[in-house]
């Protein structure tokens, strides 16, 4: 028999029981959808979070100096303060395959100009910072390896902080006080957005770390240091080197905790996407078990479908239908109900992901492959879970079939 | 000239549980092309299993069934089917026609199982004739629910006849009919009949055994007679006369 014929009354079988089908086909329709929605958001998510890592700048590598506690009080990173500029010198000098450095310092301070005045994040950092992060300036430039010796009182103003004390006007070469000491403006940085923590990083104002350390907080310690690989081959290397040269360093012995943590950029990209991952997970195992129990409904309602049709059945063997026939005919039946769930589950997968990224504000990706993928799963699904009640009827007696009542 | 079947010493012996027993016991019958014959009988006579036998559906414990010369008794199951598709027009008791399909799907149905392919044209086509041949060409997009019982059976009979098959094979056809129809029925099968086709029919009804050509009857699995009927019912004559009753009774009231 022709297949196309088949397929006919097939489809025809399942427009007869309108209700059915598509009560059938509902937990294919939930299992694809949610496989669909799961990837559409998991992929946006995983695209932003790269973005942002991104503006990080490329191959870096977090120091920080390890927190400190004091009669059970516990500081943050950087409380301890173990971090010295001589650590970063060392890194830079010590470590192959480290291009750069930049010993940070970080503090907040209000910062005023004119009439204007604003409580901003003042940085401490080397001039190669603006390089590492790959922060581009919209007008002037970075301060200088002088600057940075001398201790010069020069900034370079980020994009949020110069709007609020500057409005519109440029703010390359004008003088800024931070707690009352007056600095010149030398840049003004591109935005850079939000950071994964979500905090602003535009807002800000950027100094030479040893004019930090001297004119502004007096520390004689770092937060951390910055430091950027050559390439991305080299980061785990250079991380492990960094790690050994600074307990030697610090003449930390063998069984004793660091006193500084070193975090590489892809291990921050992996702490930002094990929330999304989580959540994949989830969607993924309900996925799963509504595309079992999706398949289940399919085998209960062909087998309700067989016994229904069992005179149909003994009539078309009776007129010469082969076991073969009558097994594609349920067959097909089976996975035209599985595949057309699959074919709406991924339509109202695409709107649920669509809708979900209006929600969380960021952009849905289905890669090709899934949607291919999930379809050809569901229709798996209906040939599996198609094949024994097929089988059922293909078995029948033509006899037996043709007498059922 | 070659007999359409030929049984040779038949045998159906059914085992349920420990128990035997034996449906049809040693029968032999030949039936010639052209013939028109009634196999009749109580119930658990055998008939039924006879029928079964001879439309391929079963096939017999001992014995030989030779179908146009070929020995079916030894066939495989889709073998059978094949055999069932090209030699064997099946009319049933309840008509077994698809519902909600059409009159004219449901006789293209033997084409689709056939072994070759048959372009859609052309099933259509030969479809229409079975209808036409029925005089059902009318109704060929009714379903059988829109058609009355005699259409149904002659839908049914369409169907059976699409594939040219060697023989007609009715079981019980006028069962679930009126007298009236199920002389129309007759009629029907008395009309091929005089084309040439073979028709072997079970009934249980005296009378309608009568329209055909030849009674066979059957007790406890066994051929207890076989006669040629002598005076036969025309179907067109039976039917004027039920009008004439028809029309007497009115008059009369």
């Amino acid at each position: 028999m022709k297949l196309t014929g088949t397929f006919r009354i097939a489809l025809r079988a399942l427009k007869r029981n309108k209700m059915r089908s598509i009560l059938t086909m509902l937990g294919i329709i939930i299992g694809v959808a949610a496989v669909i929605a799961m990837v559409g958001v998991g992929n946006g998510a995983k695209a932003q979070v790269e973005a942002q890592i991104a503006t990080l700048g490329k191959n870096m590598i977090l120091v920080f100096s390890g927190s400190m506690t004091s009669s059970g009080v516990r500081g943050g990173y950087g409380a301890a303060g173990t971090m010295k500029i001589e650590d970063a010198e060392a890194i830079l000098r010590e470590t192959p395959g480290v291009t750069m450095v930049s010993p940070e310092i970080r503090t907040s301070a209000q910062v005023a100009a004119g009439n204007q005045n604003w409580y901003t994040s003042v940085l401490g950092e080397s001039e190669d910072y603006f390089d590492m992060r790959e922060w581009e300036f919209t007008d002037g430039s970075s301060f200088t390896e002088q600057d940075v010796r001398s201790a010069n009182k020069v900034g370079v103003i980020g994009k949020t902080t110069a709007q609020m004390i500057f409005g519109e006007e440029d703010p390359v070469g004008q003088i800024i006080r931070v707690r009352n000491v007056p600095f010149r403006i030398t840049g003004l940085l591109k935005s850079k957005g939000f950071s994964l923590g979500g905090s602003d990083q535009d807002d800000v104002f950027i100094v030479p770390y040893t004019t930090a350390m001297k004119r502004l907080t007096g520390a004689t310690v770092l937060r951390g240091i910055n430091v950027q690989a050559a390439n991305d081959d080299v980061m785990t290397r250079v991380q492990d080197q960094i790690a050994s040269l600074l307990r030697q360093r610090h003449n930390i012995r063998a069984g004793h905790d660091d006193d500084f943590t070193v975090r590489g950029q892809q291990d921050i990209a992996e702490m930002a996407t094990a929330q999304s991952k989580t959540m994949t997970i989830l969607l993924g195992a309900i996925a799963s078990v509504s595309l079992i129990v999706g398949g289940i409904g399919i085998m209960n309602i062909m087998l309700v479908s067989v016994t229904e049709r069992t005179r149909e059945i003994g009539i078309r063997m009776a007129i010469g239908a082969h076991g073969w026939d009558i097994l594609l005919q349920f067959l097909i039946e089976a996975v035209t109900l599985s595949s057309l769930g699959g074919l709406i589950g991924i339509a109202i997968g695409f709107a649920t992901a669509e809708s979900i990224s209006h929600f969380v504000g960021w952009p849905i990706m289905v890669p090709p492959v899934y949607v291919i993928g999930s379809f050809l799963f569901s229709a798996a699904v209906g040939v599996f879970f198609g094949l024994y009640p097929a089988k059922k009827a293909a078995a029948l007696d033509p006899i037996d079939a043709l007498r059922y009542e | 000239m070659q007999p359409v079947i030929s049984l040779e010493n038949i045998w159906k012996i059914y085992t349920t549980g420990d128990v035997e027993v034996t449906a049809v016991r040693d029968v032999s019958l030949t039936v010639q092309p052209g013939e028109f014959i009634a196999i009749m009988g109580a119930s658990g006579s055998g008939k039924s299993t006879m029928m079964n036998t001879l439309g391929c559906l079963d096939r017999p414990t001992k014995g030989r069934y030779l179908l146009d010369g070929v020995d079916v008794s030894v066939l495989p199951r889709d073998e059978l089917a094949d055999i069932r598709n090209q030699k064997i027009g099946f009319i049933f008791q309840g008509f077994n026609l698809l519902s909600r399909t059409s009159a004219l799907e449901n006789v293209e149905l033997p084409m689709m199982y056939g072994g070759r392919k048959i372009a859609a044209k052309e099933m259509r086509e030969r479809a229409m004739r079975a209808l036409e041949l029925v005089g059902l060409a009318k109704r060929f997009d009714h379903t059988p629910n829109r058609l009355s019982g005699g259409q149904q059976q002659r839908v049914a009979i369409a169907r059976a006849l699409v594939n040219e098959p060697s023989m007609l094979l009715a079981d019980e056809p006028t069962g679930n009919l009126d007298s009236r129809t199920s002389i129309e029925i007759m009629d029907a099968f008395q009309a091929l009949n005089e084309k040439g086709i073979t028709i072997a029919m079970v009934t249980h009804e005296p009378d309608i055994a009568r329209y055909t050509k030849r009674n066979v009857v059957m007790r406890d699995g066994v051929i207890v007679s076989d006669i040629y009927v002598q005076d036969r019912f025309n179907a067109k004559e039976e039917m004027r006369k039920l009008d004439e009753e028809h029309q007497a009774a009115k008059l009369v009231k």
